[in-house]
């Protein structure tokens, strides 16, 4: 008696769990999905909540936004491969282009939007012992004997790769070669005690294990960092360093189908108000809008930022890729050498 | 012909000390057993109801009731998996009934097949499905056109998750259905039973505790399934997360509390496996035992 009534129980709960997901394949078109690398999920939390407050006030529709977080290339390629997004914030240039490559974006997507589609931007910095015991004040410490550098792979992370440009950046910025510019990363790469896959693992390496001298980070992941290690870390902000570009862009292809355009252009808007660029600059991003980067200051000290483009002749992030990262180029050589020195 | 065999036995002296390994092999085997269990184990363990419970307990609840994402990826998971493994059931049954009962062509290729899931890594079973619904397959793109989403949608989570799953019920089952034998199911034949009789009153109740067995060995994978549900699952916060990726989402954004009390969840979820397990091997053993004296009577 009692076992029948607790399969049909059982029966009813496993019936409804199988509809529940079948009816769930299909397409809710009520919601904005924002598919963003890993170091923006706290910016973005707070940003979809204030416009969809802001939605609300100006149209009385109440918005359900999503968000997916993940490394910025396999973002890129899960959009590739349907993943719904109607908005993409990655790391990179390359991922951004990567999904107009697949006939996702329209071609004029950097264009549509101020500032060539980036509402902020960011830069690499480094994150040192409280004290910094090692006096690690530029890039050109990160050689030192004494110095050892915790930094993410630049083959697998977006977070390794700004990294890498703005060592690469640090000589050829400063009017050196690309003979000493190879030397010098080399020889920080022999620096690297262990070279994560992911900006995480780097974070954990350097902050948990306490591995390391200096780690090289996001500038608004340097300040989770030193806010979460309590009193024992601190941020080191070198004079000259890579301008981190992570573009926003609307997917054409996935709001046109699911009727989205109108929303997703609203959201864009909305990242150049003076309200998104406030919660922006409080997130540790650097605001485009210049009067709220002014009020800021603060927050950001000055630095000399410099365009990763200005590293190839050409000026063009497809030959930044070829050029470094790609199979057996710059970064594979520069490894290879510092094995061998080893 | 030896007069008596028993001499043979009196000269054998009982084991002495001497013949014994020596106290400190033995000592330190047994030490580097229970220390290895106490570091691999035993530790991790407590150490996620520790830091889970670290900031006090009102907060432990906190972390697991608060939050709208992580209350659906609990909810999330209780749908998920239960869905998984009553699809493993249907098909688990189906699959060992059809090989234990029956000698055909490529009985051997779907026994190996069974067991394909234990042998792929999980993510590649995660890949496997993202290319066949993904937009690179026409598959995909007809779904897209017509407004249904499987891959980066529940559906998707579910399909990856049996799959990966699917070797439990149908491993536990074939040897249990050899073991039973045809034998009865032949009689109700004879005595005119219908072949949903025959399956209700005759195989089901052979069957049921190795049936129950491989369900919860299978509910257990499913609840903690990570690598084929992480590539399917779009990472969609509130929507695709299920509590395995929701630990390791919470724990990304540093939120250490959070990731160990969900850990914890999971956790409770294994122990109770766990000791279900433990209370009805024997019931399993006992139904195999029977089948086998039926077969020797």
């Amino acid at each position: 008696m009692w076992a029948r009534l607790l399969l049909g129980l059982l029966a009813i709960y496993l019936l409804a769990a199988s509809v529940w997901v079948v009816a769930s394949g299909f397409a809710r078109n009520e919601q904005l999905l924002n598919v963003a690398c890993d170091p923006t999920r706290e910016l973005w939390h707070d940003v979809n909540a204030a416009f969809v407050a802001h939605y609300e006030r100006e149209t009385g529709v109440k918005l359900l936004i999503r968000q997916s977080h993940g490394g910025s290339g396999s973002q890129a390629r899960s959009v590739i491969d349907g993943l719904p997004a109607d908005i993409i914030s990655l790391a990179l240039w390359t991922d951004t282009d990567a999904v107009r490559k697949a006939g996702l974006l329209d071609p004029d997507w950097e264009t549509r939007y101020p500032n060539r589609s980036l509402p902020y931007t960011s830069t690499i910095v480094f994150v040192v012992r409280k004290g910094n015991p090692k006096n690690i004040r530029d890039w050109s410490d990160l050689t030192r004997e004494d110095v050892e550098v915790v930094t993410p792979s630049p083959k697998t992370s977006g977070n390794g790769k700004w990294s890498f440009l703005s060592m690469w950046g640090s000589v050829i910025w400063r009017g050196g070669t690309e003979t000493e510019a190879r030397d010098f990363v080399t020889k920080a790469y022999q620096r690297v005690p262990v070279l994560d896959a992911a900006a995480r693992g780097a974070t954990m390496t350097f902050a948990q294990k306490g591995i390391g001298d200096v780690h090289l980070t996001w500038e608004n992941e340097a300040h989770l960092e030193v806010k979460e290690a309590e009193g024992k870390l601190e941020i080191v902000y070198p004079a000259i360093s890579v301008l981190a570009e992570p573009h926003i862009a609307v997917v054409d292809a996935n709001v046109r189908r699911k009727n989205t355009a109108a929303v997703a252009d609203a959201y864009m808007k909305f990242l150049y108000t003076p309200e998104a660029q406030e919660l922006i600059a409080k997130n540790f991003h650097r605001p485009t809008d210049p009067a709220v980067f002014a009020k800021h200051l603060d927050l950001f000290p000055k630095m000399d930022l410099r365009e990763a483009t200005s590293l190839v002749p050409t000026g063009k992030w497809d030959d930044i890729q070829k050029m470094f990262f790609a199979e057996g180029q710059v970064f594979d050589q520069i490894q290879a050498a510092g094995q061998k020195k080893k | 012909m030896p007069a008596n065999p028993q001499p043979a036995t009196v000269v054998l002296a009982p084991p002495s000390r001497d013949n014994r390994d020596p106290w400190y092999v033995r000592w330190a085997l047994i030490g580097l057993t229970l220390g290895i269990v106490g570091l691999l184990i035993v530790v991790p363990l407590a150490s996620v109801f520790v830091q889970a419970t670290a900031k006090g307990l009102y907060v432990y609840w906190d972390n697991l009731v608060a939050n709208a994402d992580t209350r659906h990826a609990v909810f999330l998971t209780m749908v998920v998996a239960p869905v998984a493994v009553a699809m493993n059931v249907v098909f688990g049954v189906a699959a060992a009934w059809a090989i234990a009962r029956f000698r055909f062509r490529g009985r051997g290729l779907l026994i190996t097949l069974i067991d394909l899931p234990f042998s792929v890594s999980p993510v590649v079973a995660g890949l496997v499905f993202v290319l066949i619904f993904g937009l690179q397959t026409p598959l995909g793109l007809w779904l897209r056109d017509h407004g249904y989403q499987v891959i980066f949608a529940p559906p998707a989570l579910v399909l990856a998750t049996a799959f990966v799953t699917f070797p439990f019920v149908a491993r536990e089952l074939i040897p249990v259905l050899e073991a039973v034998g045809p034998d009865e199911e032949l009689a109700a034949r004879s005595l005119g039973a219908s072949g949903w009789q025959l399956f209700w009153w005759i195989t089901v109740p052979n069957i049921k505790w190795g049936l129950l067995y491989g369900v919860i060995l299978c509910n257990a994978r499913a609840m903690g399934e990570f690598g084929a549900v992480y590539v399917v699952s779009g990472r969609i916060e509130g929507q695709t997360d299920t509590m395995p990726l929701r630990v390791q989402k919470l724990w990304e954004g540093s939120n250490n509390p959070a990731a160990f009390a969900l850990a914890s969840v999971l956790t409770m979820l294994a122990l109770v496996t766990l000791v279900l397990k433990v209370l009805i091997e024997p019931k399993v053993r006992s139904e195999q035992e029977a089948g086998k004296t039926a077969e020797t009577e």
